[in-house]
C-alpha cells in the first residue's frame, strides 16, 4: 500500500516535470515568433480587449475589497500601538509590493487562462488548428502569440487599476471610523512608496501575465481526446498558471530583497 | 500521365500499431482518385502524411515531381498553398464569420487589394451556391452547408490538388449528390485533381476516375470503380456488392 502510494507521489512529480519541461520549450519558442512578420496587431487589440477589459469587474470589486479589508483588519492593531497614522502606508505597501500583483495575476488566471485553454482546446479538436497549417498559416503565431502578447501586455495594466483602488478601499474604510481627508491620505500614501516598491512589484506583472497566456495556450494547443480533453485543458490551465504565480513570486520576492535590500 | 501527388512505399506506425504498410497511389493531373477504406484504415492518415501534418516512418510524398518530405517549414508552406485540404468536419473557424473564413488565407498569403478579395469572395461563394452567407457565422449553417463553405476557403486559393476527408459523409442523399457534383464541376472548370477518401458509393460514382482501395495498411484494389464488383477478393464483396453499385450508380444519375 505504501509503495503504490510512493509509485504514485513519483508517477505525479515525473510528469509535472515533463510539463514543466515542454511548457518551458512551448513558451520559448515564443521570443522566436513574436519577432517574425506577419505582426497580428489586430488580433492582439481584440485579445487585450477580450481578456483584458472584460475582466475589470471582477478586478474592480477584488481591488476595493482587499484595500478596504486590509484597513479594517489592520487599523484596531495599529491603534493599540499608537501608530494609526502608519495605516496609508501599510495599506499601499501592502498592496503595491504583494497583494495587487499576485491577486490580480491569480484572478487573470482563474478567467483567462481557463478561457484561453478552452478556446485553443476546442479549435484542436475540431481541427481548426490544422485547417490553418494546411492552408500555409502558422497558428502558432496567429493564435498563442497574440495572446501570449496579450496577456503580458495587459496584466500590468490592471494591476495597476487594481493598486489605485485597493488604496482607495483603505481610504473609505479609514473615514468610516475617522475623518480623514482624502489629500493628506493621498499624500501619506505617495510619500511611503519608493522606486523599490512600484517597479519590481510592476516589472513581475509582466511575467504573470506571460505565464496566464503561455500556460493557457499551452494546454490548449496540445489538448486531446475530444471534449473531455477540453474541459481538461481548462481546469489544468487555472490549476497550474496558479501555480506557477505562486512558485515565480516567491523566488522574485528574493530576487527583488536580494538586489534592492530595504 | 503526369502525376500531380505520389506517395511512394509510405509506412506509418504509431506505436505497434501499423496503419500504413507500405502504400503508394497516384493521382494524375486533373484526375479524380477516390481512395475507399472501412474506418480505421489509415485512409485519413494517409491525406495527413500527403499535406505534411503527419510524418511517414518511412516512404516518399511528391508534388509535381519534387519531394514534400524533409523540407523547411517555409518551404512546405510553399507547396501547401498549391494543395487544398477539405476536412471531414469542414473546420470552419468558428469565432470568424463566412466572409472572415474565406479572406483569412487570401490576407496571410497573398495580397490581393481588399476589392480583389471581396470579389474573390463573391466568385467562390457563387461556385458553391452559398452567396447569401456572406456574413453569417460558421454555428449558423447546416452541415451541408458547413460543407460548402470548407469546399469555398480551399478553393479560394486556387490549389491545383484538393485533398478531401470524407466529403459526403453524414450528409443526406441530396446534399451528397450536390457535394459530388461540385468537386465534378472544380475538376471540369477549374483542372482542380482531387484525392477523395469516402466509403459513400454514390459520391464515388459520381466523381472517380480511378478508385483505390486500402484494407489493413494496404492498397488491396487499384483500377476502375466498375471493375471492383468483379473481384473475388471477400474484402472488396462484402464491401462493393454488384446490387449496391448498381443501386448508388442508378441514384447518382437519376
Amino acid at each position: 500500500m505504501a509503495d503504490d502510494t510512493e509509485l504514485k507521489g513519483k508517477g505525479l512529480l515525473k510528469r509535472f516535470f515533463e510539463t514543466i519541461s515542454n511548457l518551458s520549450l512551448f513558451s520559448i519558442r515564443f521570443f522566436k515568433e513574436v519577432l517574425l512578420p506577419p505582426y497580428e496587431f489586430a488580433e492582439i487589440k481584440k485579445h487585450m480587449y477580450e481578456l483584458g477589459v472584460k475582466t475589470l469587474p471582477i478586478v474592480s470589486v477584488t481591488g476595493f475589497i482587499i484595500g478596504l479589508v486590509l484597513a479594517m483588519q489592520s487599523q484596531p492593531v495599529l491603534k493599540r500601538f499608537g501608530a494609526e497614522s502608519f495605516l496609508p502606508a501599510m495599506v499601499s505597501l501592502s498592496v503595491v509590493r504583494e497583494l495587487g500583483p499576485v491577486l490580480t495575476a491569480l484572478i487573470f488566471a482563474g478567467r483567462v487562462s481557463s478561457g484561453i485553454g478552452a478556446e485553443l482546446g476546442s479549435m484542436r479538436v475540431t481541427e481548426q488548428i490544422d485547417a490553418m497549417e494546411v492552408s500555409a498559416i502558422h497558428p502558432y503565431r496567429f493564435l498563442v502569440v497574440t495572446r501570449i502578447l496579450a496577456c503580458t501586455l495587459i496584466l500590468p495594466i490592471l494591476t495597476l487599476y487594481v493598486n489605485f483602488l485597493a488604496v482607495i478601499g483603505g481610504f473609505i474604510a479609514m473615514t468610516l471610523t475617522e475623518s480623514i481627508n482624502l489629500q493628506f491620505y493621498l499624500n501619506s500614501v505617495a510619500d511611503s512608496l519608493k522606486f523599490v516598491d512600484i517597479l519590481p512589484a510592476l516589472g513581475k506583472t509582466f511575467i504573470f501575465g506571460f505565464i496566464v497566456g503561455s500556460v493557457g495556450a499551452y494546454k490548449g494547443y496540445n489538448a486531446e481526446n475530444g471534449t473531455v480533453g477540453v474541459g481538461q485543458a481548462s481546469t489544468s490551465s487555472v490549476v497550474l498558471a496558479s501555480l506557477l504565480i505562486l512558485l515565480v513570486d516567491m523566488v522574485l520576492v528574493k530576487v527583488t530583497v536580494l538586489l534592492w535590500p530595504t | 500521365m503526369a502525376y500531380i501527388i505520389e506517395a511512394l512505399n509510405v509506412c506509418k506506425a504509431f506505436g505497434s500499431n501499423v496503419i500504413l504498410d507500405d502504400v503508394s497511389c497516384q493521382v494524375g493531373a486533373g484526375e479524380n482518385l477516390v481512395l475507399f477504406g472501412k474506418s480505421g484504415t489509415g485512409k485519413s492518415v494517409l491525406l495527413k502524411c500527403i499535406i505534411g501534418l503527419l510524418t511517414p516512418d518511412s516512404g516518399e510524398i511528391l508534388f509535381e515531381g519534387k519531394s514534400l518530405l524533409n523540407l523547411s517549414l517555409k518551404e512546405l508552406n510553399e507547396q501547401r498553398k498549391m494543395i487544398g485540404f477539405l476536412f471531414q468536419s469542414a473546420a470552419l473557424y468558428d469565432s470568424m464569420s463566412v466572409r472572415e473564413n474565406l479572406e483569412f488565407p487570401l490576407i496571410r498569403n497573398f495580397k490581393f487589394s481588399a476589392a480583389d478579395r471581396e470579389k474573390k469572395v463573391k466568385d467562390v461563394l457563387e461556385k458553391v451556391s452559398l452567396e447569401n452567407a456572406i456574413d453569417i457565422m460558421p454555428s449558423e449553417l447546416s452541415g451541408g452547408m458547413k460543407k460548402r463553405i470548407g469546399l469555398a476557403r480551399t478553393i479560394i486559393s486556387e490549389p491545383k490538388l484538393i485533398l478531401y476527408d470524407e466529403p459526403t459523409t453524414g450528409l443526406d442523399p441530396i446534399t451528397t449528390k450536390e457535394i459530388s457534383h461540385l468537386i465534378n464541376n472544380l475538376q471540369r472548370d477549374l483542372k482542380i485533381s482531387s484525392l477523395i477518401v469516402t466509403h459513400d458509393l454514390m459520391c464515388a460514382n459520381i466523381v472517380a476516375d480511378k478508385a483505390i482501395v486500402l484494407n489493413e495498411g494496404k492498397i488491396i484494389f487499384e483500377g476502375k470503380l466498375e471493375e471492383l464488383t468483379k473481384k473475388e477478393d471477400k474484402f472488396l464483396k462484402d464491401f462493393f456488392s454488384p446490387e449496391e453499385i448498381q443501386h448508388n450508380s442508378g441514384s447518382s444519375n437519376g
